[in-house]
């Protein structure tokens, strides 16, 4: 079942150059991609522009329509021109909403009903800011009794960009620099993380039955996942990328958890998921079945931001948008060991299910203690990440390499420059920034080199790969440049522990 | 000795103290920060009563209002149901009644309910008197007891008495649990939550 691995690796060539094509890039999987369409960056944003477009298609007149908006904001929405200073982030939702520090967070995101009611604020109370949404909701209203769509406005360094999403609207207002599409993506998210919560039928069903359905009441408690998602957001290479990092763990090893979990099957098993923290050990699908990049990193985000499913066995109903946005599968969550980072999430599209999960989940145990792979999970996970030393490429700090055909990305640990969690946050901005300069609506580029006085960048896409390096600010382009070379046969050489390469199916 | 499987389901609202309640009785222990249940965790304790071991299947629901049609899948073939309230919160045991409300018309019919007002460490923000809880819970015949699972009062107290109020060893089936369905005809209750 696994022979194919060693005969394949012929295959695929031993210096791999940049002009590799999709699926013989290093990390790219032998047999088939985990991931329904592993290249889905553009998942995320066409679908919104596709829609923006049609709206805006029976009427020309748009661009002027959009300059009067500018103006018209100015007037109407004193609340969205905010200070450029920024303060250390306070997460309290008690905060006042007419303080300078509320106005001075770096972004924003508001989530309204149709009907103009709040149902989600970042920061501060929706009450609060029931008549600023109702704003947002005029604007909005406004410009479709034209037969147009509002997508952002720019105003004092302060961009607040509009998605409508029906039933809901989103809206965010940002200070970072990022692009429109970049926020897009974001806001997009966070509609996903709504509707796998409640499913969009219900979304539908809820809002046709009354407009002004007060949505909170079925979100409270689950507000906490929207404000980790967009933590995750600013600091999670992964939603960048639109890709998953696995753990490094030697292919072997990697391959008996795999068939183990493969062998610990049942018949309404759709996918069975092995997380360490925020990192993928394996993912064993049903045949035909894809799991989407956002899907799963809505499953990370709710695993990873409550910690109850750490006692006993959790059973949650959970709807993968991107696999099916009207109906609920149900999530079996439980942690292997009581204070075991792994944790095993069987996807199961009954609700009915919980103790052949359960029992599918004892006989993956019994598997794994036999052949004694728990222990080398448990090694792997004393050093879950590596150093970017052992690349070996003087001056490169740290480095983000996605592979397109498999939809995975390795990465290094931040280095001792960029411990703190600014310095953290600073880099993934340059990376976005970088990553929002490849993927431009209208003018992408295939590199980017960038120099500063902190350190110098490159980043580079191909149909097989996208790779963003930093390096220090000492380091020439030309080195940069043959780094690149450098970086993609390690990852070649590393690629057995670094990447899934032979996925399973059931 | 004769094991006995018993499913327990904890009832109530968002933030009582249902995991907290069921992680001191499971694990002795007790977590301040714990987050919201998402969905419902199930986890087991075997105790001994008198001459018999009673292993407690216990399904810890979330309280949140987007589970609230789930609940029945949780009850259903319950053996007991402890229905949470947090005595610091009038609106909990309001919710409480509701819980009540339901498993009467829909639970088992010998469901076993025990009424537990949670964080009576927190006396001073007390807003449910004791005594109208208690004079509540007996004319539903039910279970009475004050909790606290941060200084672990009374949480054993209210798995000793659902052993005592399960009818003695009935036949073989019954409350046996070998093999249960989590749920009702799938055909019925599959539209409950969307």
């Amino acid at each position: 079942m696994l022979a194919p691995v060693d005969r394949l690796r012929s295959d695929r060539a031993d210096s791999p150059t940049p002009g590799l094509v999709e699926g013989t890039e290093p990390g790219a999987g032998q047999k088939s991609a985990i991931f329904y369409h592993a290249q889905s960056y553009e998942d995320l944003t066409t679908e919104a522009e596709k829609e923006a477009q049609r709206a805006t298609e029976p009427d020309s007149s748009e661009g002027n329509d959009e300059e009067e908006f500018n103006a018209l904001v100015e007037e109407k929405t004193p609340e969205e021109r905010l200070k450029t200073n920024t303060s250390p982030e306070s997460r309290t939702k008690e905060e006042d909403v007419s303080s300078e520090e509320w106005r001075s967070h770096k972004k924003h995101v508001f989530v309204l009903s149709e009907a103009g009611k709040p149902i989600y604020t970042r920061y501060g109370t929706e009450e609060a800011l029931s008549s600023t949404m109702g704003v947002m909701m005029a604007l909005v209203s406004f410009v479709e009794a034209e037969k147009n769509i509002i997508r952002s406005i720019h105003a004092d360094g302060c961009q607040v960009v509009f998605l409508t999403k029906s039933p809901l609207v989103l809206v965010g207002v940002s200070k970072t620099g990022q692009s429109d599409k970049e926020l897009l993506r974001e806001l997009q998210y966070i509609y996903y993380q709504i509707v796998s919560l409640l499913t969009l039928t219900q979304l539908n069903h809820i809002f046709q039955h009354k407009q002004n359905y007060d949505l909170r009441r079925l979100l409270a408690g689950s507000e906490y996942l929207t404000d980790n998602l967009l933590h995750r957001l600013e600091r999670d290479p992964g939603l960048l990328l639109s890709a998953v990092t696995c753990l490094p763990l030697a292919s072997s090893a990697r391959d008996v958890v795999s068939s183990s979990l493969q062998a610990a099957k049942a018949k309404n098993l759709v996918f069975s998921i092995l997380l360490a923290g925020d990192r993928l050990v394996t993912l064993v699908r049903k045949k035909d079945q894809f799991l989407h990049h956002i899907d799963l990193h809505l499953v990370f985000n709710l695993v990873g931001s409550s910690s109850s499913f750490r006692e006993g066995e959790g059973w949650t109903p959970i709807c993968l948008p991107k696999f099916n946005t009207a109906g609920f599968f149900h999530a079996h969550i439980s942690y292997l060991k009581p204070a075991s980072e792994l944790c095993l999430i069987l996807v199961s599209t009954d609700r009915e299910d919980f103790f052949n999960m359960s029992d599918c989940k004892q006989r993956f145990m019994e598997r794994l203690s036999k052949r004694s792979a728990y222990q080398a999970m448990k090694d792997a996970l004393k050093c879950p990440i590596y150093s970017v030393a052992q690349v070996g490429i003087p001056e490169l700090r740290h480095f983000l390499y996605k592979s397109k055909s498999s939809g995975l990305y390795t990465s290094p640990e931040f280095p001792e420059v960029y411990q703190s969690d600014e310095e953290q946050e600073r880099l993934m901005g340059l990376y976005q920034d970088l990553h929002s300069c490849l993927h431009h609506q209208t003018r992408p580029l295939r590199s980017f080199y960038r120099c500063s006085d902190m350190e110098n960048l490159l980043a580079w896409v191909t149909s097989g790969f996208e790779v963003y390096l930093c390096f220090s600010p000492l380091a020439t382009k030309a080195l940069a440049v043959s780094a690149v070379n450098k970086l993609l046969k390690w990852i070649r050489k590393e690629e057995d522990r670094l990447f899934i390469l032979s996925p399973l199916t059931y | 000795m004769a094991l006995r499987e018993l499913k327990v389901c904890l009832l109530g609202d968002t933030g009582v103290g249902k995991s907290s309640i069921v992680c001191r009785f499971v694990e002795d222990s007790f977590d301040p920060n714990i987050n919201p249940t998402i969905g419902a965790s199930f986890m087991t304790k075997t105790v001994q009563y008198q001459n018999e071991l009673h292993k407690f299947l216990i399904w810890d629901t979330a309280g949140q209002e987007r589970f609230r049609a789930l609940a029945p899948m949780y009850y259903r073939g319950s053996a007991a149901a402890i229905i949470v309230y947090d005595i610091t919160k009038e609106e909990s045991f309001q919710t409480l009644k509701n819980w009540v409300k339901e498993l009467r018309q829909h639970g088992p019919p010998n469901i076993v309910v025990a009424i537990a007002g949670n964080k009576c460490d927190l006396l001073d923000a007390r807003e449910v008197p004791e005594k109208d809880a208690k004079d509540y819970a007996d004319s539903i015949h039910a279970i009475f007891v004050e909790t606290s699972a941060k200084n672990a009062i009374n949480i054993n107290e209210v798995f000793v008495e659902i052993s005592k109020r399960i009818p003695v060893a009935e036949a073989a089936g019954g409350t046996s649990v070998k093999g249960f369905k989590l749920g009702r005809q799938a055909s019925e209750s599959r539209r409950a939550c969307c």
